[in-house]
């Protein structure tokens, strides 16, 4: 037997799986025994096996290295023992989700409009004025539903009490989706047996979940919208997940010069019979680079235009221009507040303690306990430009420092988080490896929670670092109903 | 459909067809090598000529080189026409248009680069080099097959279809000019076996041996073979097959009068002459024609669907 549990540690850690010595977690149990079962060379097999499948399936995520002088496609890293929850405990997770979307919805949409909330006194007028993705040109358009962050993902991390805590949410292009669905259909062809014995909830619904979002904003009342991808092209290194989900939805994939705005503000693209209308845009190019009229003119990215054919209520814009306000750290620190203030509620999942450095006396605890806390620029994402105070030396401490000093509303800082834990396979023995997930929440006339999320995990032992950019790998998450039922 | 798209599905369709037939081609070559005494032997360029990177080639002064003429032939990546950058130019087309081809189809094409890149030393080797071409010709047709039996045959599908047709319509041409070039004298009275067999390659190149004996029912012969291979309409590799099913995607799509006109001009060139009856320098005059021909059907699709 290759997979002892008597000796995985998990003392000082919350493991998602293992909860004492040699002791599954419920939900884990039957998995646990499965791969105790495994031998040594059974556990290479199926890890082969999934090392194949994914090299033939061609999953892939692309990175840019200066290096090697362009852009690369590298094959999904990928972990094959699953992230176990409890349905129980994640159909809460859900409705706390449920609640911070709506908030933040109401918070952007406020923003555009009146700004009740800054009148009010919740959200300071400052760090508004200071925002660099509120968008002046957004202010006043009213996109339909009222929705502007249509997608979210939203990242969760679970502390070594076991607290599960929102630690951000991204509402400007989020991906990974595509990685969730693709590791379940690794899983299914690696070990099918698993998923015969166990009642693991499926997670392949969302591509229409998606599709059917995306036309409930048709601004055309046609029985089929034409609904488009739009993707920076091959070397994004999301494009994989952009051409999957138009595929899976039945989309097009569209690139910034395959469409033109005309003199009616419609939206068409160019396809082999002359132009073709579009009615919704599911967009994954960021706010400053989708129309050069409007934003960035050096773009070549995206279509001259569309922010007028968007005003005019010709095409719907998803996620809506704009809406990467809410999706900022300093915002973050608000959310528990905006949640109060729009929903009368308290908020169902907590967020982390956050430091905010505009406000003085948090700023002078950051900068004194800076080697305990983990810094944040406030719009950075992919886990670049971060301080983890701990591990840092001082002289980056000292550069951090600084950098908060010239520009202070541009960090938060966090207590440093002890990341649960799951058993990972190294070579083929297994240890505990840190880990996050990221649940995706679509907004229409409907909300829908992805079930579960993508859940990326750090292979570099000790690293809370779980972007795939930067030596993170995934696991397929399972959302365990352990009550039977159907 | 988006023209980029349209544009993507027919490059695949070329790219695919290039790959399996540079692999048939070298393929039949390593045999004729073999049968050909030492005296008369071609040699490895005029491959070179067929898939026209001839003067890459000169650079490389490798003539004498077999591993690494091979090396060029199979998987050079810096040399388009090589059978590796053929199946990486069709697997980034199709990255870029993943969401109108069947997943399957992708996966294919995905992976038979993937084995193509890994497995080409082990064809620099007379010994194993059949069965890495075989592996070759054999993804290429499942991907054909794949995507003949998966897609809708709706305008998407016709596209690669259009695009495998053109390509293998030129390299009909090519196939022809050049080995008709190496068979000298070209006198039937004196039918040697070894222009007897050299003919055969020929057919053997384009998988048309057996199909050529079940239709001519005579000996393999220069004038036959041409004009099996111009205009046997019931054979998928002869040039005016070809062009049947270039004309036959180009009338299910919308404004295709200057595709359509481009077409029939060079099959007019075909029907109007009697290839076997050619002398060596009319025939590379009327190929020359051809191939002019064929850029212009190229020409008429690119300009009429992908601008």
């Amino acid at each position: 037997m290759a997979i002892r549990w008597g000796s995985y540690p998990v003392k000082g850690l919350y493991d998602e799986l293992i909860q004492g010595r040699a002791k599954p977690r419920p939900a884990a149990n039957q998995l646990c025994q499965f791969l105790h079962g495994l031998t040594d060379k059974e556990i290479a097999e199926h890890k082969n096996a999934a090392d194949l499948a994914i090299k033939l399936m061609g999953i892939t995520f692309t990175v840019y290295s200066e290096q090697d002088g362009g852009a690369i496609d590298r094959a999904w890293p990928f972990d094959i023992i699953p992230r176990v929850i409890d349905n129980r405990e994640w159909k809460v997770v859900e409705l706390g989700l449920v609640q911070r979307v709506k908030a933040l919805n109401m918070f952007i949409a406020d923003l555009y409009d009146k700004q009740q909330v800054v009148k009010d006194g919740v959200f300071p007028a400052g760090l508004l004025e200071d925002s660099v993705n509120f968008r002046p040109q957004c202010v006043g358009v009213k996109p339909p539903l009222g929705i502007w962050a249509h997608i979210c993902g939203s990242d969760l991390v679970r502390d070594k009490d076991g607290t599960i805590y929102v630690l951000e949410d991204n509402l400007r292009v989020p991906s990974g989706v595509s990685y969730m669905i693709e590791n379940r259909q690794i899983m299914k062809r690696v070990f099918p047996d698993m998923f015969e014995n166990e009642n693991i909830l499926p997670v392949d619904d969302y591509p229409s979940k998606l599709y059917d979002m995306l036309a409930s904003l048709s601004p055309r009342k046609v029985a089929k919208p034409v609904v488009a991808v739009l993707t920076p092209g091959i070397y994004n290194s999301a494009y994989y997940e952009h051409s999957y989900l138009a595929q899976q939805m039945g989309a097009e994939l569209v690139e910034g010069s395959d469409l033109q705005v005309g003199d009616d503000d419609c939206v068409t693209m160019r396809t082999i019979d002359g132009p073709k209308r579009v009615d919704v845009i599911y967009r994954r190019i960021d706010d400053l680079y989708i129309d050069p009229e409007a934003f960035l003119p050096e773009s070549t990215l995206g279509v001259p235009g569309l922010m007028r054919a968007w005003k005019a209520g010709k095409v719907a814009l998803a996620n809506a221009p704009g809406a990467g306000v809410a999706d900022d750290k300093v915002v973050y620190a608000f959310v528990p507040d905006l949640i109060r203030y729009y929903l009368k509620e308290e908020p169902l999942i907590p967020n982390v303690p956050t430091y905010r450095c505009i406000y003085k006396e948090e700023r002078d605890y950051v900068l004194e306990h800076i080697a305990e806390l983990v810094v944040k620029p406030a719009n950075e994402s992919g886990g670049y430009g971060m301080l983890i105070g701990p591990h840092a030396t001082p002289e980056e401490r000292e550069k951090f420092k600084k950098l908060i000093r010239g520009n202070a509303r541009n960090y938060v800082a966090q207590p440093m988080l002890t990341l649960s834990t799951a058993p990972t396979l190294v070579g083929n023995r297994v240890e505990p490896r840190h880990l996050d997930l990221r649940p995706f929440i679509l907004s229409g006339k409907e909300t829908y929670v992805t079930t579960g999320g993508l859940t990326r995990v750090a292979l570099t032992k000790g690293s809370i670092v779980v972007n795939s950019s930067q030596g993170g790998g995934s696991k397929d998450t399972w959302i365990v109903d352990t009550e039977g039922g159907n | 459909m988006l023209s980029r798209v349209a544009n993507s599905l027919y490059w695949i369709g070329r790219h695919i067809e290039r790959a399996e037939n540079t692999a048939r081609l070298i393929n039949v070559t390593s045999h004729l090598q073999l049968d050909l005494p030492k005296g008369i032997r071609q040699g490895w360029k005029s491959i070179v000529n067929i898939v026209g990177n001839k003067e890459a080639f000169d650079k490389m002064g490798i003539e004498n080189d077999e591993r690494q003429i091979m090396k060029f032939l199979i998987s050079d990546l810096d040399d388009p026409g090589s059978i590796l950058s053929a199946l990486r130019a069709a697997r980034e087309n199709a990255r870029t248009v993943r969401d109108v081809l069947p997943r399957e189809a992708w996966e294919e094409i995905n992976s038979l680069y993937e084995t193509a890149k890994a497995d080409a030393p082990k064809a620099y080797w007379s010994k194993n080099r059949h069965a890495y071409l075989q592996q070759i010709v054999r993804g290429a047709q499942t991907i054909t097959g794949i995507l003949s039996g998966s897609m809708l045959h709706d305008e998407t599908y016709q596209f690669v279809r259009m695009g495998r047709n053109l390509e293998r319509a030129d390299m009909t041409t090519r196939i022809i000019d050049v080995r008709s070039a190496d068979l000298v004298p070209p006198d039937e009275h004196t039918l040697t076996p070894f222009e007897n067999i050299q003919w055969m390659s020929v057919l053997k190149s384009l998988t048309g041996y057996q199909m050529y004996r079940r239709s001519v029912l005579e000996p393999v012969r220069r004038r036959d073979v041409l004009e099996f291979l111009f205009k046997e309409r019931r054979f998928p590799r002869a040039i005016l097959h070809c062009l049947g099913e270039i004309e036959g995607c180009a009338v299910t799509l919308k404004k295709n009068a200057q595709v359509v006109a481009s077409i029939h001009e060079v099959v007019k060139a075909i029907e109007d002459v009697a290839p076997g009856a050619l002398s060596q320098t009319e025939l590379h005059a009327l190929i020359d024609d051809l191939q002019l021909g064929l850029v212009g059907v190229n020409t008429a699709v690119r300009e009429t669907y992908f601008a």
